[in-house]
């Protein structure tokens, strides 16, 4: 029995009860809680820090530790270039970049990585010189790919340990909660950053634009936060999210989109209240176009879309012709200011998108999918990754998530692009296997995978232009020929992590 | 009945056009040698055209050729590797007489004969691009019994006119109608100009149904954006279809009881009803739609 402080007898301990710890004080073990009550100036407790330096140094952050970033400001992000340069202006060395993607701002690492301060890049994504630098072999250790749903996984196993998370917000309260669609610099879904933020170790917020507390409605949540710097411009907002994604107005591109439209509307799949989910480029978010038209004809509507969302998705659903959104990634200004005011445009995290071992990721309840495709195979194995040229530049992103989650997975790709075959025997890399992939559009013919022979049945006797994969092969190189192979050097330079964690391909460096 | 609805203008320069031209599904290509090639790409462009036409299959898309006329240094030339080349069709610019014709088919003939291919192989067809032409339009259309249609060109010949396009028309309408006229008289197919804003959709749809109103058979055009307008245009309406049916179901039951003057849907049946009425359905049919077989025989 002993005296606590404020003079009670307490046991020391009971059985069947923990060790008893005796009441030290208000403030004694609680050092986050304001130490004394006297104080009744504004402002109150804040996690705010004047530079990104004194950040840096009051987590800890040393050699051979894990950061991590997200890319929601795309190519205007201004976050990792900052918080890099000040790391290295301060020695640490050996570090593992964990940025969820990489862009065309994102070269000036480059000599981060020759000076040693990053050693190991965990990426969805490399390009330009970036890309082609790794290409060639800059790096020691393989630069690690994973999809979306995959870095999810990894963070929340342990996989990936983030020791620090720097994370760019468009708008902060003094302590912590931020979201993504106030401020100059809003880009609308944080759903990469909420992950980090669950998982770090130690979390920094950089924003600039520091808001009244609290800042309601928040998506990442104070009690997360270690600390806060405000910087002049986390990024450049017209490159962060343009007015409104525009749709192409290539024929060839309109044309592919129109023969996927023909191809999900006789599906089976287009039925009242399916989902939907399309790429932000090209020829898959025109599809959008098409398939609207058919839509409107058939007076049918989707209960909900799956993004990636953009200024298409979001007149759709003003439309009346998609219910709901769940947006992992805003990428325009229209989806930016829907998901701020539209309580039926709802902001998801990467796991609760994709990762294959929680308790269900957004994926598993998707109908159709439009995606992109650099190469496939006749297998159907899809490579969104390296150019046919081999070098590093692309993203696995939400590729392998979607294609295996939906019900009908459906690639868009031209034929011939350039003067080469998009159709091959073997990917140069393979990122979603053909297993996932269903049918593949193209500007000259449709195939779909053999692997369907629920699809191959419905769709015969469809007046829909259907080869076998084989076939439009040969069509193409009937015009375009054969290339020759590209030559690669043995060593490896990437590894292309499947969303379970498992190694599905190797990149290796291009011999010069 | 050979639709011409739509002939897409492919520079003859261009690869990558020139190897997608048909994915588009107009009616028919025409790869040009002329006016879209600079002066220094004459020789290039008629080379990638002949491998072209000779490498890849287009699928049965009727393919065009546009030469160069004969008073420029590059029309023989362009004849010899066109004649062997073997589009469907060659396309002379800029025709103002009927010796302009002869001219060319003098040329192709003796080339047909010297690569050993059958004479008439290649069809031909001309632009009328000035006043002169207009008034040519008749003779040149008789010209010779390869020529299946003659085509307006409005640019150069408003310049000619010492005028400039409006979008109602009016300085051309004399133009387009005494060239339907002539071809019409002949026999052959009347294509209309081009319309260049690509913007313009609205006033695009407006002048091919002005075009299908005067009688054309079909538009120049130059972008694949420009195909699917123009082929709804041209195919006959649902309603349409049904009338002529009727009028076709009319003659068969005229026929069968031995009467002599029909009426159908309060209109006396004579025989350019009739015309009217199959042309339509061939028009039908050939745009892919269904027409039942039993309707089909009169």
């Amino acid at each position: 029995m002993s005296e606590n402080a404020i003079g009670r007898e307490i046991p020391d301990s009971i059985p069947g009860c923990e060790k008893l710890k005796p009441f030290q004080g208000a403030f004694a073990n609680t050092p986050l809680v304001r130490q004394e009550k006297g104080n009744r100036n504004l402002p109150r407790l804040n996690k705010l820090l004047d530079t990104v330096e004194q950040a840096v140094l009051k987590t800890g952050l040393k050699d051979g530790m894990t950061i991590s970033f997200h890319h929601h400001f795309r190519n205007g992000d201004k976050v990792v270039n900052m918080v890099m340069d000040v790391i290295a202006n301060l020695g640490i060395k050996n570090l593992t970049l964990a940025s969820s993607s990489l862009t065309t701002v994102h070269d000036e690492l480059l000599p981060h990585i020759k000076n040693g301060v990053i050693s190991r890049i965990i990426t969805s994504g490399l390009r330009s010189k970036l890309g082609e630098h790794i290409s060639a072999g800059i790096m020691d250790v393989p630069v690690l790919f994973h999809s979306h749903g995959g870095r999810a996984r990894a963070v929340e196993t342990g996989q990936i340990k983030i020791d620090v998370a720097f994370l760019g917000v468009p708008s902060s309260d003094v302590y912590g909660n931020a979201n993504g669609f106030t401020g100059t610099s809003a880009c609308g879904s944080l759903g990469y950053a909420i992950v980090d933020a669950k998982h770090a170790s130690r979390v920094v917020l950089i924003t600039d634009n520091l808001v009244e507390y609290p800042n309601t409605p928040f998506s990442i949540d104070q009690d997360l936060v270690d600390h806060i710097v405000v910087v002049d411009s986390v990024g450049d907002s017209s490159r962060i999210a343009t007015g409104a994604t525009r749709l192409t107005s290539n024929p060839k591109d309109l044309l592919i989109a129109q023969n996927a439209a023909d191809v999900i509307a006789y599906s089976p799949y287009f039925e009242d209240g399916f989902s939907l989910q399309t790429g932000s480029g090209g020829a898959s978010l025109a599809t959008t176009r098409y398939l609207s038209d058919y839509m409107r004809r058939r007076g049918l509507t989707c209960s909900w879309a799956l993004g990636g969302i953009t200024s298409q998705i979001v007149k759709m659903h003003q439309e009346g012709l998609i219910k709901r959104m769940l947006d992992v990634q805003s990428f325009d200004l229209d989806a930016v200011n829907s998901i701020a005011v539209n309580p039926m445009h709802t902001e998801i995290d990467a796991s609760y998108y994709a990762n294959p071992l929680n308790k269900g990721c957004a994926v598993n309840k998707l109908n159709v999918v439009v995606l992109s495709a650099l190469e496939i195979d006749t297998n159907f194995n899809v490579n969104v990754l390296t150019g046919s040229d081999g070098i590093i530049m692309g993203a696995s992103g939400g590729h392998s998530d979607t294609a295996v989650g939906s019900g009908l997975s459906v690639v868009v790709a031209p034929l011939i692009r350039g003067r080469i075959s998009s159709v091959v025997d073997r990917v140069l890399t393979v990122v979603t296997p053909g297993e996932s992939v269903d049918i593949l559009v193209t500007d000259r013919g449709i195939a779909i995978n053999p692997r369907r022979k629920d699809l191959v049945d419905y769709f015969h006797g469809s007046k829909l232009p259907l080869y076998t994969i084989q076939e439009l092969k040969e069509r193409a190189e009937r015009v375009a020929g054969t290339p020759e192979p590209i030559k690669f050097g043995d060593r490896i330079v990437g590894l292309v992590e499947y969303r379970d964690g498992t190694i599905i391909d190797v990149i290796r460096n291009i011999a010069d | 009945m050979k639709l011409r609805r739509t002939m897409l203008y492919v520079p003859g320069g261009n690869a990558a056009m020139v190897k997608d031209a048909h994915i588009y599904r107009s009616d028919a290509i025409m790869f040009d040698l002329e006016d879209s090639i600079a002066v220094n790409e004459k020789d290039s462009a008629r080379l990638l055209v002949f491998h072209a036409l000779r490498t890849l299959n287009y699928e049965g898309t009727e393919t065009v050729v546009r030469i160069n006329g004969l008073d420029s240094p590059y029309g023989r030339d362009d004849i010899k590797a066109m004649v062997n080349a073997g589009p469907d069709i060659i396309r002379l610019p800029k025709t103002e007489t009927a010796q302009d014709i002869q001219d060319v088919e003098e040329l192709i003939r003796q080339e047909e004969k010297a690569a050993g291919l059958e004479e008439g192989s290649i069809a031909l067809m001309a632009a009328v691009e000035s006043p002169l032409g207009i008034l040519n339009a008749y003779q040149i259309a008789t010209a010779s019994s390869r020529l299946i249609g003659i085509a307006f060109g409005a640019e150069d010949y408003v310049t000619n006119m010492k005028t400039s396009r409006s979008r109602a028309g009016s300085e051309i309408f004399y133009a387009r109608s005494a060239l339907v006229t002539a071809a019409r008289a002949a026999g052959i197919y009347a294509l209309d100009t081009v319309f260049s804003d690509l913007n313009d959709e609205e006033g695009f749809v407006e002048e091919v149904r002005m075009a299908k109103q005067l009688g054309f058979d079909g538009k120049s055009i130059i972008s694949p954006r420009q195909i699917r307008p123009v082929h709804d245009v041209f195919a006959p309406t649902e309603a349409e279809v049904e009338a002529a049916l009727r009028v076709m179901r009319g003659i068969a039951e005229a026929k069968k009881r031995n009467m002599g003057v029909i009426t159908v849907d309060g209109k006396m049946v004579d025989k350019p009803m009739v015309d009217r009425a199959e042309r339509i359905i061939e028009m039908a049919k050939a745009s892919g739609q269904r027409i039942p077989e039993e309707e089909l025989h009169v």
